[in-house]
């Protein structure tokens, strides 16, 4: 383990939100969070543990107030706004509860586009975004709509996107929530290719302890504190 | 690169998703950009062809007419003021200008005049003969009127020395009546004599000459008043004589060649003030072609500045519109632009994308607006004018540009909101 590249290095993460000058709100009161590469690990808890703003946060889309933040070797507190983006497109691949596909675009168009904001060239995207599209199985599918698909698909391409560029970490937001449990499975079963066949870290956010308990490390959070790390029975997918 | 083409994709996108809103937010931009094309469309094909009509008729052309008196506030012993009398006044018999003036003013400037062109409305009437008949303006006419209305006759001669002493009745026509009366046979017409009804009265002329008719710059009202009437021209003393009466409201001078039209048309002014001196009612203008010409072409101008002032507030109000729907744009496509933030859109290309959006909006409206306007402004000008229109290149890509401004005008302030936009309560937003 030790010899293994951290990949996301939390220290002390603390979250105060000010709604009016007197009334401050402590959401993280010291997150210390270490993911290494090729690692899945999941993130429990119940609503208003601070899961959302933590995973902002690993996102940066979101600053801490104070603490410490490594993403692949990159101090993301001194990084400037307007670097966060391009952090963001090439380090990070996010996956949300809703999808979040760009509407009236096709699914190869979609899964184009981190890598449009990356500058690749269009010979070089389509190919790589049509190869994405068929390890998640949507090679059938590529020309379709958001609005033609169903939710496991949307979901599918959704995931081919977050892949685009590469990414260091996969960032999955309760990919599964707005997803029946077969086709939630069949979701969970594409992180896990990723995580077997290409060595992805991948971070998950859940409510749900059946689909954590099958991560490498399931880190449980209660009122904005870690309250455990336990080993998930991640070999056995 | 890449990244404007796919916004100019994803702005045709959006248009077309919403085609009922988007022409809607266009309607401004096109109604504007179509009234000023149309409105300098119509006016380059009026002042072309002004200038073309007005100096065909002779560029060393100087007129001189009667002219009102601009009113002197008088005051009675009643103390009313009398601003309003003279905008009622008649011009009378005695303030025209009489045979010896001109004689007079042809002797003095003999040097500059090339020839002189008096023309005496005698009354409209009609040719007939049997069931055939054509309406004709019996006009008297000098034989320096040919020269200054720059006539040619196609056939036959102008009137003698002889005819114009003795007051005869000898007539020159246009070609119309003698395709009407005579088949458009000139030597059955030469010499024959039309009965001529003008008004009340019957006269009998002998045609001597024939000339081209052709729309000149005063034809345009008789065309669309009087359809197939033309000028017949006789001896301006057999006018004075009909009318019983040689005065003169206003003559045609052609000046020489080296002749300056503008001074001269100064001098022919100072010539006629010691007549008029006492005379409160009128006085003699006399302006050139040249400054007639200058004139017309910089009235047009201003109202075609005008006008186009007035489209531009249209466009600017089509401007705000598409502000408006922009900003309603966004505030629909708030997750979208969250989603984009969050998978590294960096905030200047979501400014591009709007601003984009907004630009292509403009530049399509611009786009219908300009054909909408070169249409209507060359249809409105072929049937006015008659003539091939002339649309100008300048204010159509004039037009297409400012449009364009438009966009990124009023597609700026929406696109920089969108782009500030934060990316995590723009994801959260329902």
């Amino acid at each position: 383990m030790e010899e293994r590249k951290k990949i996301i290095d939390l220290q002390d993460i603390i979250k105060k939100f000010y709604i009016g000058t007197p009334n401050e709100l402590t959401v993280l009161h010291g997150i210390d969070l270490e993911v290494y590469e090729g690692e899945f690990v999941a993130v429990v808890g119940a609503s208003g543990s601070g899961k959302s703003t933590l995973m902002n946060i690993i996102g940066s889309l979101d600053r801490p107030t104070s603490g410490k933040y490594e993403l692949d070797g990159v101090d993301m507190i001194k990084a400037k706004d307007s670097e966060l983006s391009g952090i963001r497109n090439q380090k990070i691949g996010f996956v949300f509860q809703t999808y979040n596909l760009i509407a009236k675009t096709n699914a190869l168009k979609n899964v184009e586009m981190p890598m449009l904001y990356a500058g690749v060239h269009g010979k070089k995207r389509t190919e790589r975004a049509k190869e994405l599209l068929t390890l998640v199985g949507m090679e059938d599918r590529m020309k379709h709509l958001p609005e033609e698909l169903s939710g496991g698909q949307k979901q599918r391409v959704a995931i081919a996107r977050a892949m685009a560029n590469n990414p260091a970490i996969i960032l999955a937001d309760e990919p599964t929530g707005a997803l029946d449990s077969s086709t939630g499975r069949l979701v969970m079963d594409i992180f896990h290719k990723l995580h077997r066949e290409q060595g992805k870290t991948i971070v998950l956010i859940t409510h749900s302890p059946e689909l954590a308990e099958e991560t490498d490390r399931v880190i449980t959070l209660r009122d904005g504190l870690v309250t455990s790390i336990r080993r998930g029975k991640g070999g056995a997918y | 690169m890449n990244l404007f083409f796919e916004n100019v994709r994803l702005a045709l996108f959006s248009l077309k998703a919403n085609k009922m809103r988007a022409l809607l937010t266009m309607l401004g931009i096109i109604i504007g950009i179509s009234s000023v094309i149309a409105i300098m469309t119509v006016g380059n094909s009026l002042s072309s062809y002004m200038t073309g009509e007005l100096s065909s008729l002779g560029t060393n052309n100087v007129y001189v007419s009667i002219a009102i008196r601009e009113n002197e506030e008088e005051t009675t012993e009643e103390g009313y003021s009398f601003v309003e009398e003279n905008n009622q006044a008649h011009i009378t018999a005695d303030d025209l200008m009489t045979r010896e003036m001109i004689e007079n003013y042809a002797d003095t400037y003999a040097d500059n005049i090339t020839a002189i062109g008096i023309q005496k409305n005698v009354g409209s009437g009609q040719i007939f003969e049997g069931t055939k008949s054509i309406g004709v303006d019996v006009k008297g006419v000098t034989l320096g009127y040919m020269l200054t209305d720059n006539k040619d006759l196609k056939a036959g001669r102008f009137f003698t020395g002889r005819e114009t002493e003795g007051a005869k009745r000898v007539c020159i026509v246009s070609n119309k009546v003698v395709d009407k009366m005579f088949g458009g046979d000139d030597e059955a017409a030469l010499g024959s004599i039309v009965q001529t009804q003008i008004e009340t009265s019957f006269y009998d002329f002998t045609i001597v000459g024939i000339y081209n008719f052709e729309a000149g710059a005063g034809a345009l009202a008789s065309y669309m008043s009087m359809g197939n009437t033309t000028d017949m021209y006789i001896p301006f003393s057999t006018a004075c004589e009909m009318n019983h009466s040689d005065y003169v409201a206003y003559f045609t001078v052609l000046a020489k060649p080296d002749v300056d039209p503008d001074a001269f048309a100064d001098l022919t002014k100072q010539f006629f003030v010691p007549y008029y001196r006492n005379n409160r009612n009128v006085y003699i203008d006399s302006y050139s072609m040249a400054s007639y010409v200058e004139m017309m072409s910089s009235m047009m101008g201003t109202l075609t500045t005008a006008i186009s002032v007035i489209a531009g507030i249209a466009l600017l109000v089509g401007g705000i519109g598409v502000m408006n729907i922009m900003l309603v744009s966004i505030t629909e496509r708030t997750r979208e632009i969250g989603t984009r933030k969050a998978l590294g859109a960096p905030n200047s290309s979501i400014r591009l994308q709007f601003i984009v959006e907004a630009v292509v909006i403009c530049m399509i409206g611009g786009i219908i607006g300009i054909l909408i306007g070169v249409g209507g402004g060359s249809l409105a000008a072929g049937l006015l004018l008659k003539s091939p229109a002339n649309p100008s290149i300048a204010s159509i890509f004039g037009s297409l540009l400012f449009s364009m401004a438009i966009g990124v005008f009023f597609g700026y302030y929406p696109a920089n909101k969108a782009a500030k936009m934060d990316p995590i309560e723009a994801l959260r937003y329902e």
